[in-house]
């Protein structure tokens, strides 16, 4: 573990969730200022540790820390108020609501910054054409666009998302990838993903679960270049997995 | 989102009773009063409705809320005998703001009272808000008994709401007028609120998606209290004005209204005020064309309703998404 | 030999168990230990009201379902018997004949209701069988040439059936008989599944057990049993009519005996009736003395006037779902 202080850090977080033990002392942490991938096959436990950290799902032992400060029992509106952002598996956009008051909803501080809405449409120009349409007339690509939209319309320190490429076709994962090129130079991200390319254009540093706990932890750049471990880990190889 | 084929059903309905009533007088009259009975029972539902979509509560207990805000308005009304007899609707005015208000407010503060003590340890746990609410809804109509006498109170409508004006041949009851008027201006402030507020707009998002609120950074809680507590008053101003339609109080009349008020918002979708809005208007004239060409169907004609409606829609008219 | 006949679902404790033997000794004797028919109705209706509360525990206690309709299928039993014999006439053919019919009916409309309703929330199940309940009672009361209407029907029972002595005892008998079958549909394997289906719906779909179908199965059997309950109590009163029935207010009642006997157990349906309906006969009684004797004090003679008895009623439930959510059976466990 390098000196630098973490931006998050989890210590032997473990998950209940009714019966089952989900997760068995998750042990990472994200560096600021970069991106983390989280991945895993189906099952292990990554939304479950995105969840839990948000503060959706409680951890029943072990500790959050996020800027040294233990976060482990704050509600979930607390830390949105902290800078840490959620962007869930299914979005959580709101369908019956405008892409105006889906943006408007998100700016907790007051009215819409017009620079930074400058910016969400220079990233993503289908929201400023779309900005009156019900969210939940959008396509799947443009509601992940509105998605991640909504977690910066004001500054963030961390973000976390959940899959952002599911079920997306690859000429939007691209786009996709170059947002999140740009989002990287000014926030923290904590990335969970299947899709091993968006994962390597992008992640510095790379964690894998198995089973709701972490068996591999590094950077990004080691991974990749090691097929023989990303076998092992994730049951796939470069070229499947494009 | 919006479909306009649930709103349109409501002059359809008008539409298809024309030929079977009599004479267009007689449609007119109960046309009015169709709207009026309908008015009455979306303020009433409103608050049922919403307070589920947004808190995953049902309050059998509403009808609780209901009764009190009728008993508190009507004991105004009753002890402000020079007012009611007023001949100037100002006069009456004098008594009748004052009643709403009493309504209003203790059926609100029964609210605030219940969200507080009976709902909160249960959220989460659907069987025991049944249970609880339910018991909750018997103790407060005894403690209405007690209160109030076990008798049915009559109360005569305020001098200027009494009897009716003629439109060409149609007899129109002042009333009702009143009703439907209130009715459009309460639905019209909460469309205002829900819309062009940033209240209505978490309250819209919330009853969506809870989860994501807060993960805005929402402590959407807190929103809770306030929504109960509206929703309860207005149950409240929908109990006064019931039992001025009635003209007479008994404790039960929150309990035997319950049952139209849940066909209503499953009608409507629950969680959805639109759709509580065009259920309540669908019911309301539904019930008033059938009483005049079949008394006998009347009473079950708003479950046969219900049923045609959830063939069509199971989720009814205006389902919110979840 | 006990433990079979209880299907080995013991009291498991000595206080629980004296309760029981002194209810079940004070039905069976009841002709003889109480004189006084009033006695003798209280008992009745103590034994059919047992039947009808553990019919309702099988849903709330044991599938956790909440339906508002159990009055109905009561209502459906009661109108059988009393439609056959007041048109057809008093013989056993016919009363077989409304029974009959009764039993098939409630079981379609249980299927029907479980079929459409248990696949959706428990609060959309909860109020449409409130719906569909309010609607026969609309029936009721509108067919009123079939059904007598506001004022019911009374009718005459076979000959055997007239001796007083002999109606009680068949009364009882029945629903002694039916309890216990009960206990052991409780405590069989088709019992235990319906516990985890209550404990945990998504676990048990994940074992492979298709819920839908145990709920189906409990609603009807709940249902069966509650319109055998409404059988024996038209027999009883010799009358059906929709304040016995199919009225709300013993919706309500059977809430407050299932939940504050014990919910879950079987046993709290025999605690819960019992503590119900004598209540419900001799604590007004009590109430009016201590009434009485408050004169005077502002508001306390009118919260204790007898007919207020049930407020009490209402907060000893609300107390507990809240604290005692197996009722007088729990407490007396501990």
């Amino acid at each position: 573990m390098s000196r630098v202080s973490e931006l998050l850090e989890l210590r032997g977080v473990n998950t209940h969730i009714g019966q089952y033990h989900i997760l068995h002392g998750v042990d990472f942490a994200v560096a600021p200022n970069s991106l983390t991938m989280l991945l895993g096959r189906n099952g292990a436990g990554k939304t479950t540790c995105l969840r839990t950290i948000m503060g959706l799902w409680r951890a029943s032992a072990g500790s959050i820390k996020f800027e040294q400060q233990d976060i482990t029992r704050t509600p979930t509106p607390e830390l949105a108020r902290r800078g840490i952002a959620y962007v869930p598996e299914n979005m959580g956009i709101f369908a019956g609501l405008t892409v105006r008051e889906n943006l408007l909803l998100a700016a907790r501080a007051g009215p819409l910054d017009e620079q930074r809405l400058e910016r969400i449409f220079a990233l993503f120009p289908a929201m400023k054409k779309f900005w009156q349409a019900f969210a939940g007339n959008l396509s799947g690509g443009q509601k992940q666009m509105l998605a991640i939209s909504r977690a910066i319309v004001e500054p963030r320190k961390l973000l976390l998302v959940d899959e952002p490429t599911k079920g997306l076709a690859p000429a939007i994962i691209q786009a996709m990838i170059e947002a999140f090129r740009e989002l990287k130079r000014e926030t923290t991200l904590l990335v969970v993903e299947q899709n091993f390319h968006f994962a390597r254009s992008l992640g510095d540093a790379v964690a894998v679960m198995d089973s709701g706990r972490i068996v591999h932890r590094g950077r990004m750049a080691e991974l990749a270049a090691d097929e023989a471990l990303q076998q092992r880990l994730l049951g796939l190889s470069l070229d499947t997995h494009q | 989102m919006k479909n306009w084929i649930p709103l349109a059903l409501v002059p359809v309905i008008g539409l298809l009773a024309l030929p079977l009533v009599p004479s267009t007088p007689t449609w007119v009259t109960l046309t009015v009063a169709g709207l009026a009975m309908g008015m009455m029972i979306f303020i009433m539902a409103s608050g049922l409705t919403l307070v589920f979509g947004l808190m995953d509560v049902m309050n059998f207990a509403h009808g609780a809320f209901i009764s009190v805000g009728a008993y508190a308005g009507a004991s105004v009304l009753l002890a402000m005998k020079p007012a009611m007899q007023s001949q100037s609707f100002a006069g009456n005015l004098g008594a009748i703001v004052p009643a709403v208000l009493a309504a209003m407010a203790l059926a609100g503060a029964l609210g605030w009272f219940f969200e507080r003590v009976v709902v909160r340890p249960v959220y989460g746990d659907h069987l025991k808000q049944i249970l609880v609410t339910m018991g909750g809804l018997i103790v407060c109509e005894q403690l209405i008994h007690v209160v109030w006498g076990p008798d049915l109170i009559a109360l005569p409508r305020p001098a200027t709401l009494t009897g009716s004006f003629l439109i060409g041949d149609a007899a129109i009851e002042r009333y009702r007028m009143l009703a439907v008027v209130v009715g459009l201006a309460v639905f019209a402030a909460m469309w205002l609120v829900l819309n062009r507020t940033r209240i209505g707009l978490l309250i819209r998002a919330g009853v969506e998606n809870r989860e994501m609120v807060e993960s805005l950074g929402y402590r959407i809680r807190r929103l809770f209290v306030g929504v109960f507590v509206a929703g309860s008053a207005l149950a409240g101003l929908g109990g006064v004005m019931w039992a001025m339609y009635q003209e007479s109080l008994t404790a039960g009349m929150g309990m035997q209204v319950m049952v139209v008020i849940f066909i209503v918002i499953i009608i409507g979708g629950l969680g959805s005020v639109g759709g509580c809005f065009v259920g309540a208007l669908l019911v309301g004239l539904l019930a008033n064309y059938i009483g005049y060409v079949a008394p006998k169907l009347a009473l079950g004609s708003n479950i046969l309703l219900m049923v045609l409606i959830l063939l069509w829609r199971p989720r009814g008219l205006y389902p919110v998404g979840k | 030999m006990i433990r079979t006949l209880l299907s080995g679902d013991l009291p498991r404790s000595r206080a629980l168990g004296v309760v029981l033997a002194v209810i079940l000794i004070g039905l069976a004797a009841a002709p003889f230990i109480f004189p006084g028919t009033r006695a003798l109705n209280v008992a009745a209706k103590v034994a059919v009201f047992i039947l009808l509360v553990a019919s309702y525990d099988l849903l709330l206690g044991y599938t956790g379902i909440v339906s508002f309709a159990h009055t109905m299928f009561f209502g459906i039993g009661g109108y059988g018997v009393a439609i056959a014999a007041a048109k057809l006439g008093p013989s056993w053919w016919n009363i077989a004949l409304g029974v009959g019919v009764a039993l098939v009916l409630s079981l379609a409309l249980a299927f029907a209701i479980g079929l459409l309703s248990l696949r959706v929330r428990a609060i959309f199940f909860a109020m449409i069988t409130l719906a569909v309940a309010s609607f026969f009672q609309i029936l009721a009361s509108q067919l009123s040439a079939f059904t007598g209407g506001e004022d019911g029907l009374n009718f005459r029972l076979p000959e055997l059936l007239r001796e007083r002595l002999v109606a009680y005892y068949a009364v009882f008998g029945i629903s002694l008989v039916l309890f216990l079958a009960l206990l052991r549909v409780v405590n069989s394997p088709f019992g235990r599944v319906l516990l985890a289906v209550r404990e945990n719906e998504f676990r048990a779909e994940a074992l492979g057990y298709r819920t839908v179908v145990y709920r189906t199965v409990a609603n009807c059997l709940g249902a069966l049993l509650a319109t055998a309950a409404g059988v024996l109590y038209a027999v009883w009163l010799r009358y059906t009519g929709p304040d016995t029935t199919l009225s709300f207010a013993i919706m309500i009642d059977l809430l407050l005996m299932v939940v504050i006997g014990g919910m879950g157990t079987m046993y709290g349906a025999a605690i819960g009736a019992t503590l119900f309906v004598i209540a419900q006969n001799y604590l007004q009684d009590l109430m009016k003395l201590a009434s009485d004797a408050a004169k005077g004090i502002p508001l306390l003679p009118d919260l204790l006037h007898p007919d207020r008895w049930l407020l009490w009623l209402g907060v000893l439930f609300i107390v507990c779902v809240y604290y005692f959510p197996s009722g007088i059976v729990g407490r007396l466990r501990r």
